[in-house]
């Protein structure tokens, strides 16, 4: 990876939703990397301004859905000068191609950063066939 | 504006609007490289002092560089975005690279008194306006 290249500004995306929210805040879609190994999919995504527990993290039907939050009352007696990009909440969901073990969900945030593993269920693992 | 958030949904809402209405200001035009740059940054007010707010998720404290030279602050460093070995990569969207960005603030700060912190991918920078650059009140006698 080209380690030396300048970094661009990524314009937020607010989110389009077939199911609408009853909080009248805007929400926005974070950026996320995905990569898949032999025996976990991984989700990679940008939460900044988000804490630990205002993650919700779910899997049900085979999508995976995220809600973040940010704590807005930290901007309280703050008046806006000039500003470059919006604030709000996070949400995005993704439907799964594999089936997931539900139990071993791994979450970790680091830096405004959500890592997800999520370990692929036993039976969606590929299974070696020796042919007698 | 802080009348402005005694309902905590509608606080936000509005909140967002404010935002949303300063995107246009050029309070920050007379500056070296303001605006279009990594990483994005909101300024506020805060009594007398300025905050310069930015997003920088997935950059290490140790990998911030900031410093202060008169009016001028630079905000420099460095993201990485890694992928495990034998991953097969189904979406890539993080960006990973270089940054240094450097914005000029219209008041005096005093640079021995600035304080940084980042937590949560957000770093914030508090600048105390110059205690000389402060306006006078005078009585009338």
């Amino acid at each position: 990876m080209a380690r030396s290249q300048a970094l661009e500004v990524q314009e937020k995306k607010e989110l389009v939703s077939k199911d609408e929210k009853t909080v009248p805040a805007r929400y926005y879609v974070p950026t996320t990397d995905i990569f898949e190994t032999d025996d976990a999919l991984t989700v990679v995504m940008e939460l900044p301004g988000v804490e630990k527990p205002a993650i919700d993290v779910s899997v049900e039907n085979d999508v995976l859905r995220i809600d973040a939050r940010i704590d807005f009352t930290k901007y309280e007696g703050l008046e806006p000068l000039y500003t470059e990009y919006t604030v709000g909440h996070f949400a995005r969901s993704f439907t799964l191609s594999n089936k997931i073990d539900q139990q071993q969900i791994g979450a970790q945030l680091d830096d405004g950063v959500l890592t997800l593993t999520l370990k692929k269920a036993k039976e969606a693992l590929p299974r070696r066939i020796a042919v007698g | 504006m802080a009348t402005l958030f005694s309902d905590p949904f509608d606080a936000l809402l509005q909140f967002q609007q404010a935002l949303d209405s300063f995107r246009t200001s050029g309070w920050l035009s007379t500056g070296p490289s303001a605006g279009g740059a990594y990483p994005p940054i909101n300024i506020f007010r805060k009594g007398d002092d300025v905050v310069a707010i930015a997003e920088v998720p997935g950059v290490r404290k140790s990998d911030l560089e900031i410093q202060v030279v008169g009016r001028t602050i630079r905000i420099a460093g460095s993201k990485s975005v890694e992928y495990g070995d034998k991953a097969a990569l189904h979406r890539r969207e993080r960006l990973a690279g270089r940054f240094d960005r450097a914005f000029t603030v219209p008041v005096e700060i005093d640079a021995d008194q600035v304080k940084a912190e980042c937590r949560d991918g957000i770093l914030a920078l508090y600048l105390p306006r110059a205690e000389r650059d402060k306006p006078k009140t005078i009585a009338v006698g």
